[in-house]
């Protein structure tokens, strides 16, 4: 588990009990919890007020108990770009995850299922990317989009939808390699596959994985 | 096909050789010497109770009067059958209670009885008369005329006789000339007379026997009941997943990062395996109650809409399924809620049944109707009656007025159709968009 930097974080939780675990979570491995309140309304006022480095919000929330909380966050983003988010849903939703990813450029966005803060480290790694600039999506919704078929992916190789599953998941080419027991060379050569076969331009890696990432929430 | 009325009769082969004609005849005939009848009894029973007035007991004599319409209606609604086999169902209501008051109370409060007297004075004073003008024209005198050869030997000596007071005939040609026009008059006659009886029957059904007064009204009622109940379940869907989740769900994920924090703590050992098992039950738990509460009422139906949602359950399907959609936004609640419940219904019985390597849905728009259509390429013979759960949602889609349709040969392919209109009317539902 790396502890490397603190991150100042706006905590939007409508239920208590959680919001107290998560903050006591956060505090103790030495994250800064600048806000933490709950509603989308307060929310708002408190990105603006703190201007953190990092936005943890619920989807659903007070008033009106739908997508507020998802709202808010895209809606900040709109306004200020490169604010890192990391939304928790308590379902795994295409709809949510690609509107996420859609605002701003998809980078500094994270999508997770609630239940993931259980798992304490892989949760806390999540935060991290996401604040470092990365995209994390869920494994339960890449898992649910690898069952599609006839969509871009369909000319994927098995192996390299396991890679890009792992790029959903913000990880870096290396840790793709020990995951899946291979060379960094291997894996860097799935990923330009993966790039050729999805169309996307050689550009600048880390935007082009994003947009691998988008490609595959959108199919 | 026999005719059971005169009208089918009049448009049916063979008419003058069926009863119908004699039917029409014995409908207005016996209404006249009942005609007289009532006259004389409503006369009588005017007088008597005026006069009677005096000494107050008359009173209570002309209350009674207007009662007398039950008896002359429920003759008159025994009398129809000879035209109409069609029952003419009694509109009065059974009293609440026993007794003569009650009795009486709900008859001078009913409509019916008010609309039968009023039948009652037009029978008396209008509708006889008029049987037996129209039986004397369209019968009597053609028979008259059929009739002149035999007057002529008989009443005129063979020389003379008077024809409906208006001609005076002298010879035998002439008399047989108007027996044969009385024959002919004869045939238009009995058609004329059978349409005056249908005309006769049908203001009578009119008036004391409407076709149940209060039909459409109940109708109305059910169909609002039961939009109400479909509305209270949904809303009940909805309580049901909110307490869920801002109840179990977020204890549990709570619970959850406990026992992921306590892992982090724990020296290794038995203890740490314990809680590892701990926290991998706790997960367990979590993701059975996200999907039951997502089997209860999907969140991205209601914030996305029914695409989303359709493409949402396309994405849990065992089976692929292609989603194609063209719908023009979001759709009223109650449709959009019923349709994706179908939906879902349908997958689950293709991953379970169907065989089917694939499956499609298809939703699109059009004429004020939302089509859908389900289909797989599985083994088919799917019967919507073996308790697949599409009973339950067929009756769903017919509260919105929408119908529901399964073709499913043995051998595949299964289709699935569905429609619903999405102009529901306003009155029905409380929730106008």
């Amino acid at each position: 588990m790396r502890v490397d930097r603190t991150l100042r974080v706006v905590l939007a939780e409508d239920s208590v009990l959680l919001r107290e675990g998560l903050v006591g979570l956060l505090e103790r491995f030495g994250h800064e919890v600048v806000a933490a309140v709950g509603d989308a309304d307060a929310l708002t006022t408190a990105v603006r007020a703190h201007t953190p480095d990092i936005l943890l919000t619920d989807v659903r929330m007070p008033p009106g108990f739908q997508d507020e909380g998802l709202r808010a966050a895209v809606e900040l983003r709109a306004q200020r770009p490169g604010l890192p988010v990391l939304v928790l849903s308590q379902y795994v939703q295409r709809a949510y995850a690609a509107e996420l990813l859609d605002s701003g450029d998809g980078s500094g966005v994270g999508y997770l299922l609630k239940d993931r803060v259980g798992q304490v480290e892989e949760f806390l790694d999540a935060l991290r990317d996401v604040a470092d600039g990365g995209t994390v999506v869920d494994p339960e919704v890449v898992r649910q989009l690898l069952r599609r078929r006839r969509d871009p992916l369909a000319a994927l190789t098995p192996r390299e939808r396991e890679v890009l599953a792992l790029i959903a998941q913000g990880k870096s080419n290396g840790a793709i390699a020990r995951e899946l027991v291979v060379s960094d060379a291997a894996v860097g050569k799935h990923i330009s596959s993966i790039f050729a076969k999805l169309d996307l331009p050689p550009a600048d890696e880390t935007h082009r994985r994003v947009l691998a990432v988008l490609a595959f929430l959108r199919s | 096909m026999r005719p059971t009325n005169v009208w089918q009769a009049l448009a049916a082969r063979g008419f003058l050789r069926s009863g119908w004609p004699w039917r029409s005849a014995g409908y207005l005939l016996t209404g006249i010497p009942l005609g007289i009848a009532v006259l004389v009894g409503l006369l009588a029973a005017l007088v008597t109770g005026g006069v009677l007035s005096l000494v107050l007991i008359g009173l209570p004599l002309l209350a009674l009067t207007a009662l007398g319409g039950l008896p002359v209606a429920l003759v008159e609604r025994r009398r129809l059958r000879l035209v109409d086999d069609a029952p003419a169902a009694d509109p009065h209501r059974a009293p609440a209670e026993p007794g003569l008051r009650a009795w009486a109370r709900l008859r001078f409060t009913e409509q019916a009885t008010w609309r039968e007297l009023g039948y009652t004075v037009l029978f008396a004073l209008v509708l006889w008369p008029l049987d037996a003008l129209l039986v004397a024209v369209l019968l009597g005198a053609p028979l008259t005329m059929a009739a002149a050869p035999a007057l002529m030997a008989t009443v005129g000596h063979g020389e003379e006789v008077k024809i409906l007071k208006t001609w005076t005939l002298t010879s035998y040609p002439a008399a047989w000339a108007i027996a044969v026009l009385g024959l002919v008059l004869f045939g238009v006659g009995v058609y004329a007379l059978t349409v005056a009886a249908g005309a006769r029957a049908a203001l009578t059904r009119l008036l004391i026997a409407p076709v149940d007064p209060g039909l459409g009204e109940r109708v109305t009622q059910l169909a609002r009941s039961r939009v109400r109940l479909v509305d209270a379940f949904e809303a009940e869907r909805r309580r049901i997943e909110r307490d869920l989740h801002d109840g179990a769900q977020q204890r549990l994920v709570a619970l959850s990062m406990a026992l992921g924090l306590a892992r982090l703590d724990a020296p290794p050992g038995p203890l740490a395996d314990q809680l590892t098992k701990a926290h991998e039950q706790a997960q367990a738990a979590l993701d059975e109650i996200r999907e039951l509460i997502h089997g209860i009422h999907p969140q991205v139906l209601a914030d996305y809409g029914l695409e989303a949602a359709v493409a949402d359950a396309a994405d849990r399907s065992p089976v692929p399924v292609d989603v194609t959609a063209d719908l023009p936004g979001r759709l009223p609640q109650p449709v959009e809620s019923a349709a994706y419940f179908v939906v879902c219904e349908a997958l689950a019985n293709i991953a379970k049944h169907s065989g089917a390597e694939r499956a499609e849905v298809r939703m699109g728009h059009r004429d004020g109707q939302l089509t859908m259509e389900i289909s797989d390429d599985g083994t088919g013979g799917a019967d919507a009656r073996d308790g697949t759960g599409l009973t339950g949602l067929g009756d769903r889609v017919s509260v919105l007025d929408g119908r529901l349709s399964l073709s499913s040969p043995v051998g595949g392919p299964t289709v699935l159709a569905v429609e619903i209109p999405v102009e529901i009317p306003c009155e029905w539902t409380e929730r106008c968009a």
